[in-house]
């Protein structure tokens, strides 16, 4: 997995120009954006828009002060016996001024960027994680986590280059544009139009060649992709290579992409290089232009030009072409970014997990034989059930009581997985699911602390319709512990009390013992302390699966749903995590993925199920003498009909 | 390192050093133009020459046609070399990577060379282009700028040569301090990241205990914790523009209040103040691009060292100098056989003392606990690993005799991570003899019993196998890598834990057609369960790196108590039996 994520920024590739994807409503994607933004840090960025238009003002300032520095400066002055420097300091000191106040703009526009874009991304990815942490399972079910992660690691990473850099920038360049525009309009009306045509040359250049450059960029990433998955495959069975001495044939394959690759790559990088040069060399023929024109209209004082209003000009024109030049590139940036808003938003609107359960879970204590509600900590619990009709409030001890009453459901309507499931497990009692892959066992447990809801039927907790029961109290009442076993990095006693945050250290200590964890976290360098990272990846498979039982110890549900995997460990910690999960069980009502004999034989009843119906059911002696599935199972004589 | 890199370059020399010239075509045109522009202004503005301006115009415009060539030139060059070299790179990496033994695949683990040959090359192939084309013209664009400007007025030039010292400094040791930010960043990042995936991959267990709440709360203080450092980060970063502004400002001034009281007496033309003002934009540019530069070099420093590291490598295995070609026999003698992980020595010794002998065709059972070294045992049958004392004998001669490729053709091993490769199901059998007939492939697929579910697939043997073999189950995919396995006729066939997700059925009935088909092959079955090695010939236990007992697995049931303890844990009475077909 850790390979999946890209580097810390996630840079996207540069020079992706021209491969922008297409977005639908990219303006009202852009809207939400700033409203986001603005919302918060609205004052931000009003000041930031101020002190742009003053830093830009200054800049334009010191650039039409060459002209009168020539023209009214240093021409009057030329000649002069005794020159009188007096009111070019003053002009110096007055344009000092300007600069002075540009700087200290500029410096305050980027240090408000600073603390608007930081504040807005702190707040944008609490604000997607908060709403991730509500979506329903099925969501992270549907989506490959690779693309989650990405709306993390790169979306919002992309969305930071464009709120602290393009916005600025795209802002900085238009205005400058407009002013420069105007300003040469001020100079001289013909000569600009001179300017503006060789402008549009050089925007219809780039254009072509950023199309050009566009088309190689994408079949450069194609080829890039090729290449990579055929890196990833060969890596991640280098050694079978080796075994199979398939060394020549990968070899020849990979020189095959590579050389692909490598031409493509050439191309792209050509063209987008090529772009930087053309312009600068138009910009400089667009000042020859102007030159000429513009000596000719002052050569002749053609309606009032002068010669400094030329010098001006010049300066101006040269400073035309890169604002513009500058907005096409952050353009294209914007347009990636708001293609990673785009997805950002699609997940905030994600519908989050409905809950319309009012049955709540309450401490309860016993009073003249009735249960009643109290704020201390009893260890006894009650479900507090208010019904509206009567206008009453009942409260009915948490045993653990389950039934299904003919539960059909899909994870797609149109696709039923299981069907008209019927099933009673009584306070304490163990049910074993069983039978082959693909049969709906892992379903069965997705319905009851509803991380799915059933299309039809009912579901039962202690007599009540676990659609009445608030969501996060069905799921407080209930434990797992799933094959895939999932760490959290912090400690060792940190991820025991997952199960109960407010557990005791003799709580902890209790659950390590009671599912023989105790043990082996005690050999660990810092024992209870010692660090886990990476889902635990400094454990074993079955050390892992200790904590998680131990986790699920603490909790100390009334109701487990347990699913048995014992493949990959050795066995004398398969049996200390079969003596864990024993202990686990006793004395809760279990339904149990089961794998093992013991279990099985062990269990109050078996329910066989196939293709998503339950197909036989009783005790592990009244279905062997049954001479049916469980029979065949069981004996091992039908072999592989699981595939 | 550097060398490492350089020596790629290979045939892409001519680019790589056409490029940098190029660059510097392209500064001297874009130097000589303010030149051309003051004397524009100048002589033919202000000297009211219109010939002079439309003279000078066009040797401008040729100086830019030849600012053109040359920046073009750069450009497309640059992109050869660079694209040239990253592709040297992958190859000579992916070489070497070919001659790897397994304990230098080991070393580096299979995510980071993926890395390696992906981002770091591409990080490379950017930094390389940048050097070609900036490092050798920001400096000289730096040169040819000053040279100019001191040849128009070194009094007045002598006013950039002060603030380029001046920002230099001021840029070197704000974008110091900011980098070490940043990089403290990235590392928070990567760790909320990484907590991100931690809890999209553990969602079950986040909401079943209910802990949304507190993993939110989690999440807001690290969120928090990186606000505050990116903030002191990119404060840092924000003085960067204003200090550059700054310096231009003040320069553009000082030149204009000196130019000016030169001018006046006649010691300097309007002109040439133009052009200075020009210089002046040009140095602090280059500069703000040669830090850049260096920036990029120091961040890609990293990548060229990982990448050096892959090329510099030594495979650890090396064929001899007359290598045996032919192994007769199946025959395995371990003698004396220690072994360590590290090669030095070091470390500890994995297996130690290990005898045994086993004749041609005889089928072995291995069972011990997790890290008793049982897939360490095996491993040196087929020379994937060399021992670090005594010496283990295949066919009669000491593995280190054979040629490594006749050698693993004649030992097939199925690995205990095995992987299937995308393509069809016959392109992945034919690994195992690319010029294997599809009745050979059929053939083996029934000895592995993978035809029953092959034949029922709608393609068939045509099937495509996604990247990872995705799109079977964890039972298939061994019985296809037990079958492909199968199809190099092998002499000595080793199955590493290889039956572990197939049900006990099929198992008993993989194990039924070794028996009957290749009875001449050596087979080494490794399993956890009990039932996957009774029927073996003899079965070999392991303990702690050492062999605990070698026997007929009715004589070990009698003598060792470690079988004994298996056997009844898993068949005994109460004991717990596997039940159906794992996952």
């Amino acid at each position: 997995m850790a390979e999946e994520r890209r580097g810390p920024m996630g840079r996207p590739p540069r020079g992706m120009r021209g491969t922008a994807p297409k977005l639908e409503h990219p303006w009202k994607i852009l809207g939400r954006l700033m409203g986001l933004l603005f919302q918060k840090y609205g004052i931000h960025m009003v000041l930031v828009c101020i002190c742009i238009f003053v830093s830009v003002f200054a800049n334009v300032q010191g650039t039409l002060f060459t002209r009168s520095l020539i023209d009214d400066y240093i021409t009057p002055l030329m000649g002069t016996e005794a020159p009188d420097f007096g009111p070019l300091a003053a002009a110096i000191g007055r344009v000092a001024l300007f600069y002075g106040i540009g700087v200290a703009a500029a410096l305050a526009q980027s240090m408000l960027m600073a603390f608007a874009t930081q504040g807005f991304l702190r707040d944008l990815r609490t604000q997607v994680f908060e709403h991730m942490e509500t979506l329903p399972i099925r969501y992270f079910d549907t989506h490959a986590h690779g693309d989650i992660m990405s709306v993390y690691t790169n979306d919002i990473d992309t969305l930071r280059q464009m709120i602290s850099q393009s916005l600025p920038q795209i802002l900085n360049s238009t205005i400058t544009i407009v002013s420069v525009f105007v300003s040469m309009l001020i100079l001289s009306v013909p000569l600009t139009a001179v300017s503006l045509a060789m402008v549009a040359l050089m925007i219809f250049l780039t254009t072509k060649a950023t199309k050009i450059s566009g088309r190689n960029f994408v079949s450069q990433q194609s080829d890039l992709g090729r290449l990579n998955g055929f890196i990833e495959e060969t890596m991640e069975g280098e050694k079978v290579v080796k075994v199979f001495n398939h060394e020549p044939q990968t070899t020849e394959e990979f020189n095959r992409l590579n050389e692909e690759l490598c031409r493509s790559a050439y191309r792209a990088n050509a063209f987008s290089n090529v772009v930087g040069p053309i312009n600068a060399q138009l910009s400089n023929a667009s000042y020859v232009v102007c030159a000429i024109v513009g000596g000719a209209m002052a050569l002749n004082t053609f309606a009032g030009f002068t010669v400094g209003a030329l010098a001006s000009f010049l300066t101006f024109n040269k400073s035309f072409g890169m604002p513009i030049n500058q907005l096409s590139m952050q353009l294209n940036a914007v347009v990636m970014a708001l293609a990673g808003a785009d997805r950002i938003f699609r997940l905030l609107d994600e519908k989050p997990e409905e809950d319309e359960g009012y049955v709540t879970l309450v401490n309860a204590k016993e009073q003249d034989g009735k249960l009643t509600e109290t704020n201390e900590h009893t260890g006894r619990w009650a479900w507090k059930h208010y019904h509206k009709d009567t206008d009453t409030t009942d409260y009915k001890a948490l045993e653990g009581d389950v039934v299904f009453e003919d539960v059909t459901f899909g994870y797609n309507p149109d696709k039923v997985i299981l069907h008209d499931i019927s099933l009673h497990a009584r306070p304490g009692e163990k049910v074993a699911l069983v039978g082959s892959t693909g049969a709906g066992k892992t379903t069965i447990t997705n319905l009851i602390n509803r991380f799915y809801d059933i299309q039809e039927g009912k579901i039962r907790y202690d007599g009540i319709n676990i659609g009445k029961i608030r969501k996060d109290d069905l799921r407080r009442s209930l434990g797992i512990v799933l094959q895939d076993t999932h760490l959290f990095t912090g400690t060792v006693r940190d991820n025991i009390r997952y199960g109960k945050l407010d557990a005791t250290e003799e709580e902890i200590l209790a659950a390590a013992r009671l599912a023989n964890a105790d043990g082996f976290i005690r050999r660990l360098p810092d024992g209870y302390d010692t660090m886990l990272t990476g889902d635990g990846s400094n454990l074993s498979q079955g050390q892992r699966q200790l904590l998680a039982i131990a986790r699920a110890a603490v909790a100390d549900p009334p109701v487990l749903i347990l699913d048995e995997a014992t493949s990959s460990i050795d066995t004398r910690t398969e049996k200390l995590v079969q003596d864990g999960m024993d202990r686990l069980m006793a004395g809760r009502t279990t339904f149990v993925i089961a794998h093992r004999l013991s279990t099985i034989r062990n269990s109050d009843m078996i329910l066989v199920l196939e293709q998503g119906q339950i197909i036989e059911r009783g005790n592990h002696e009244q279905l062997l003498a049954k001479k049916g599935r469980y029979y065949q199972l069981y004996t091992g004589m039908k072999a592989d009909g699981a595939q | 390192m550097v060398g490492t890199i350089a020596k790629q370059i290979k045939e892409y020399k001519a680019p790589a050093i056409a490029t940098p010239c190029m660059m510097i075509g392209e500064v001297v045109a874009e130097m000589t133009i303010p030149v051309l522009m003051g004397r524009i202004v100048d002589e033919g503005i202000y000297g009211g020459s219109m010939d002079f301006i439309v003279h000078t115009g066009i040797i401008m415009l040729a100086v830019a046609l030849l600012g053109l060539l040359c920046g073009v030139g750069g450009a497309v060059f640059g992109a050869k070399a660079s694209t040239g070299l990253a592709k040297n790179l992958r190859k000579a990496m992916n070489d070497n990577i070919q001659r790897f033994s397994f304990s230098n695949i080991d070393h580096f683990s299979t995510s980071s060379l993926v890395t390696r040959l992906t981002t770091d090359t591409t990080n490379i192939q950017n930094a390389f282009q940048m050097i070609l084309r900036m490092a050798m013209r920001a400096p000289a664009s730096i040169i040819v700028a000053m040279i100019m400007a001191f040849s128009i007025s070194a009094r007045l030039s002598s006013v950039y040569l002060f603030a380029v010292i001046v920002l230099g400094t001021v840029i070197f040791f704000v974008s110091r301090s900011t980098m070490k930010y940043f990089k403290a960043v990235f590392e928070k990042y990567d760790a909320l990241n990484a907590s991100v995936q931690e809890n999209v991959n553990a969602i079950r267990v986040v909401k079943a205990y209910v802990r949304e709440d507190y993993e939110i709360g989690k999440f807001r203080k690290a969120a928090m914790n990186i606000y505050l450092m990116f903030l002191q980060a990119e404060l840092r970063m924000a003085v960067m523009g204003p200090v550059m502004q700054a310096a231009v400002y003040s320069s553009i001034l000082t030149i204009s209040w000196l130019g000016a009281k030169m001018i006046v007496t006649s010691e300097l033309t309007t002109g040439s103040l133009m052009s200075l003002l020009t210089y002046c934009m040009n140095i602090l540019m280059s500069l703000m691009m040669l830090t850049f530069v260096i920036v990029m070099i120091t961040m890609s420093a990293a990548s060229a060292r990982r990448i050096a590291e892959v090329i510099e490598e030594e495979p650890e295995l090396k064929n001899p100098e007359n290598p045996v070609m032919v192994i007769p026999d199946g025959s395995v003698v371990f003698d004396h056989v220690d072994f360590r992980y590290n090669v030095k020595g070091e470390g500890e010794a994995v297996l130690k003392d290990v005898n045994f002998s086993v004749k041609s065709g005889e089928s072995i059972g291995v069972i011990g606990a997790t890290g008793s070294a049982k897939s360490t045992l095996v491993s040196l049958i087929s020379r994937l690993y060399d021992v670090t004392g005594g010496s283990v004998m295949v066919g009669g001669r000491d593995v280190r005799e054979y040629d490594m490729t006749a050698l693993r053709d004649a030992v097939s091993v199925v690995l205990q991570k095995n992987v299937l490769f995308s393509g069809t199901i016959y392109d992945n059998l034919r690994w195992g003899d690319k010029d294997a007939t599809d009745g050979e492939c059929r053939r083996a697929c029934d000895l592995a019993c993978a035809s029953e579910f092959i034949e029922k697939m709608p393609d068939g043997y045509n099937t495509m196998i996604s990247q990872g073999g995705t799109n079977v189950s964890g039972g298939q995919k061994q019985r296809l890598c037990i079958a492909r396995a199968l199809l190099k006729k092998p002499k000595i066939l080793i199955l590493d834990d290889s039956t572990s997700a197939v049900d006990t059925a099929t198992d008993a009935k993989i194990r039924q057609a070794f028996r009957e088909e290749i009875p001449d092959t050596t087979k080494f079955i490794i399993a956890q369960r009990v039932s996957s090695v009774e029927d073996c010939d003899r079965i070999i236990v392991m303990n702690d790196g050492r062999i605990d007992g070698f026997d007929t697995p009715e004589n070990l049931l009698k003598t060792n108590t470690i079988y004994r303890e298996i056997y009844d844990s898993q068949k005994g009475i109460g004991g717990d039996g596997d039940f159906d077909e794992k996952k």
